[in-house]
């Protein structure tokens, strides 16, 4: 009842706004808070791990949606196939940080306050410390203080000497490594946001004896930050001149990866040199990186058209599928006369044909084949607009076919296909393609300096042990007393014993 | 080499299980004790039940040397266990030609052997022989799982692994790990003491570990210890990420489950020092963080597919 009626009480005197606003800050900034919401981060975190995220890998979010007709597209509308770029997530952690902040800022005042004052007053009863001992002795007074104290200072304790006692603490640098650990996490965001607002990553294939000029129009994907300028690509061009890649042959992990080493040349500010790319080991131009992320093969093939020229000839990156590099790809020869031709299908690196079918069974190129089916249509209008060079867009095209059968033909390298009505196609010879991603990082260093900074700050402020000792003289005898002041491994005793020896030796000089 | 390597690794794995029985046996012969006649605080310590003894019964007394002795044997079976377990480890390693953490089964076996050495110096020095019932649990059980599900034959490392970030990324990861798992065994005990007694019936094993404010401290300590090594292989693993990918954060299920289990025990560290989540919350959320740090290695190797499925199984 009395409850109720002190709710009621509460309730009929609304708050004023300062009130509130105070009142909320108070509960923003506990302890508890901060608690909960580290918990709230660590749950939210988890889905982004569970279902695909359209960042990573676009193409399995909307297979999941079809497969889940039903949650897919309630899933998809509270962001939970983009849960970090959400923004229940980022709501989260800008209110930890928040919080955090206004959890350190008065902390730091209090700690500075606290390095400025002595040592507290001895309390009256020392006996209720959890450490407490006493011993007897025929120094005076006086001459068992100082040599207290002396012994406190040796060991590092900041001593306050009192009428009749000693007061001494020391461990203030835990406060000091909890602050500057938070502070760093402070620092540390503030350099992903930094990286993020003004960073930018893109992706290009290259294919051994072709070249990179980093400009936008020359990659196949870019993403930049909310404040990226295309003035702040670095100026460079790298040729990659040769790819040399091996796979496990015995029969252990048979087919994993074993090197990945791309020579190149690289100009740069009109000079030229050398280089190599290796996994973990990546080019760097500034703030700028050039990393090797993939590899495929590029079938390198010569299109003749129904007039004898040829329409195209060259290398064709296929882009891999599989842990065997089962390949897809596209081959557009628009130029060709008196109608433009497309080729679509597979190159397999170690072709098998067995009872389980057609199929690659290897990553390394053994035994390459190329899988094609043709299609043919009117010359077109170039309209400039981009095209993606990995899909064949089949509107105005038809597939080429010989009676009622669709053609469809392998061919191994040095081997070509006459195509039914016209033209054909050789499979020349084939090359490797490599996938640079070049990413622009600028608040790296800072990141990783926070990062080194707040682990420093956190051992600091775990293994550092606050304490205050206190030492009393009464008559003749002394009375100690100890208390620890965080959970640390212990060691409160021998501290204690060692400063009785001390004091009572009869070393202190009056 | 190898086959040298797997043979003392099973080796390992059956003394382990025979010190499981010996711990057991232990447990068992103390459950038959009636709780007063022992007093857990008295027998933990280190002089040993001489003294104590004199004023037992007979029958007592001939018990109390009985459960010491299996407690030794359980103990000399962990050294020896571990013992076999490390020339397992080096010799998969000199197989291998490098360190023996390329995959989750040598990962495994190598932070077990660092839980095991952690347990016999805890034991030989600081009189936690207490803690031999669940560590030899957990050797026997994970060493089983490493041998039969896990294990894969030696073969060099992918290129993505050819780094010098990536074995301080592995040894901190591994220390933090065996850190955090004898922490949260003995947070496990905390809750299955700190249960008992408040149901008034604290006996055998749990009568004889320690006071339950003691484990607490202990449990603390190793998290204590293992939290910031924890945040140095994240970053780490971080960095490495940046030179073998491009970028040092990218979502990955593996970064973000390690980001989990770090915030679960920041979390930990927070509640011990909030009022009203000492104690039994704290231990509470000290097992959740474990429970993240086994989905992590073993969940989401196995069932998510990332960067980080390195598992080669
Ligand atoms: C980004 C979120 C945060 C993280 C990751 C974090 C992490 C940590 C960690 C790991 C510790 C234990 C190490 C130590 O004792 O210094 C700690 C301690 C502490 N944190 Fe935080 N913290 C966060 C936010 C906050 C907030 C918002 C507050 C304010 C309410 C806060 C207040 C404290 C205090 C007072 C301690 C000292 C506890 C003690 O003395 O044992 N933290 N924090």
């Amino acid at each position: 009842m009395t409850q109720v009626t002190a709710e009621a009480a509460t309730e009929a005197a609304p708050l004023r706004g300062g009130e509130l606003g105070r009142f909320l800050w108070t509960q923003l900034t506990s302890m508890r808070t901060a608690l909960v919401l580290l918990f709230a981060l660590a749950l939210a975190a988890i889905p982004g791990s569970l279902l695909p995220q359209r960042p990573v890998s676009p193409i399995r979010v909307k297979d999941w949606i079809t497969d889940n007709p039903l949650v897919g597209p309630a899933f998809d509308a509270v962001g939970l196939f983009d849960v970090y770029a959400s923004p229940w997530f980022a709501a989260i952690y800008l209110l930890l940080f928040i919080s955090l902040i206004g959890c350190i800022i008065p902390r730091i005042g209090v700690y500075v306050r606290a390095l400025n004052a002595p040592p507290p007053l001895t309390p009256k009863r020392l006996q209720r410390m959890p450490d407490y001992r006493t011993a007897s002795t025929a120094e005076p007074a006086q001459s068992v203080l100082q040599a207290a104290e002396q012994q406190l200072r040796s060991c590092g304790f900041r001593v306050r000497r009192l009428e009749d006692s000693v007061s001494a603490e020391r461990g203030y640098t835990r406060e000091l490594g909890n602050l500057v650990f938070h502070v760093s996490l402070v620092v540390m965001l503030i350099g992903l946001a930094w990286a993020s607002l003004l960073g930018y990553k893109g992706n290009t294939i290259v294919v051994e004896g072709q070249a990179f000029s980093n400009t936008l129009t020359q990659y196949d994907d870019l993403t930049t930050g909310a404040a990226f300028a295309p003035e702040q690509l670095d100026r460079f061009t790298i040729w990659v001149d040769q790819f040399d890649v091996k796979f496990e042959t015995g029969p252990v992990q048979r087919g994993a990866a074993r090197l990945f080493l791309a020579k190149v040349r690289v100009a740069e500010a009109g000079e030229t040199r050398p280089g190599v790319i290796e996994v973990n080991n990546p080019l760097i131009f500034g703030s700028s990186t050039v990393h090797l992320v993939g590899h495929g093969y590029a079938p390198v093939v010569t299109v003749r058209d129904g007039a004898g020229d040829v329409a195209f000839s060259g290398p064709v990156p296929f882009l891999p599928q599989d842990g065997n590099f089962t390949s897809l790809g596209v081959i557009k020869a628009p130029d060709a006369r008196p109608s433009r031709l497309a080729f679509e299908g597979s190159f397999l690196p170690a072709t098998v044909t067995d009872e389980l079918g057609t199929r690659s069974v290897f990553p390394d190129a053994v035994n390459p084949e190329l899988f094609l089916t043709a299609w043919t249509g009117p010359p077109r209008e170039e309209t400039g607009a981009p095209e993606n060079v990995y899909s064949l867009d089949k509107a105005g095209l038809v597939q080429l076919t010989e009676g009622e059968k669709k053609v469809a033909f392998r061919l191994k390298p040095g081997e070509s296909f006459d195509l039914p009505g016209g033209g054909s196609i050789s499979f020349d010879s084939w090359k490797r393609w490599t996938k640079l991603q070049v990413g622009h990082t600028p608040g790296l260093w800072l990141v990783l300096v926070s990062v080194l900074v707040a682990v420093t700050g956190l051992c600091l402020s775990l293994f550092i042990r606050p304490r205050r000792i206190w030492l009393r003289v009464v008559g003749d005898r002394v009375e100690v007393a100890g208390l620890e002041r965080a959970e640390g491994r212990g060691g409160m005793d021998d501290e204690l014993n060692e400063l009785i020896e001390a004091a009572t030796a009869g070393k202190g000089t009056t | 080499m190898s086959a040298y390597s797997s043979l003392a690794m099973v080796t390992s794995m059956v003394i382990y299980l025979l010190a499981v029985v010996a711990f057991a046996a232990e447990w068992a012969v103390a459950r038959r004790l009636e709780p007063t006649s022992v007093d857990a605080s008295i027998l933990v310590g280190a002089g040993g039940p001489d003294e104590l003894a004199d004023r037992l019964a007979p029958a007592t007394q001939r018990r109390l040397l009985r459960l010491d002795m299996f407690g030794r044997v359980g103990l000399a079976l962990m050294l020896v266990g571990g013992a076999v377990h490390l020339v397992a480890v080096v010799l998969r390693g000199i197989a291998a030609d490098r360190m023996p953490w390329g995959n989750m089964y040598e990962f495994v076996t190598t932070a077990l052997a660092v839980v095991v050495a952690a347990y016999l110096v805890l034991a030989a020095r600081f009189d936690m022989r207490w803690l031999g019932l669940p560590t030899a649990l957990l050797a026997a059980i994970s060493q089983g799982l490493a041998v039969t599900v896990l294990y894969v034959a030696v073969a060099p490392l992918v290129p993505a692994l050819h780094s010098v970030w990536f074995v301080v990324h592995i040894m901190a990861a591994l220390v933090a790990g065996a850190a955090f798992n004898v922490g949260g065994i003995a947070s496990i005990l905390y809750l299955l003491k700190e249960r008992a007694q408040r149901r008034g019936s604290v006996g055998g094993y749990l009568g004889r570990i320690p006071d339950i404010r003691k484990i607490d401290t202990i449990a603390y300590r190793f998290h204590a210890f293992a939290f910031p090594l924890w945040t140095f292989a994240v970053a780490a693993g971080a960095i490495w990420a940046e030179f073998a990918w491009g970028r040092f954060w990218g979502w990955d299920p593996k970064e973000t489950w390690s980001l989990v289990t770090w915030v679960i025990y920041a979390g930990y560290l927070h509640a011990r020092a909030t009022a009203g989540w000492k104690g039994r919350r704290a231990a509470g959320i000290a097992v959740l963080g474990l429970v993240c740090f086994w989905f992590n290695f073993v969940g989401i190797n196995l069932l998510v597919s990332g960067l980080h499925s390195y598992a080669g199984v």
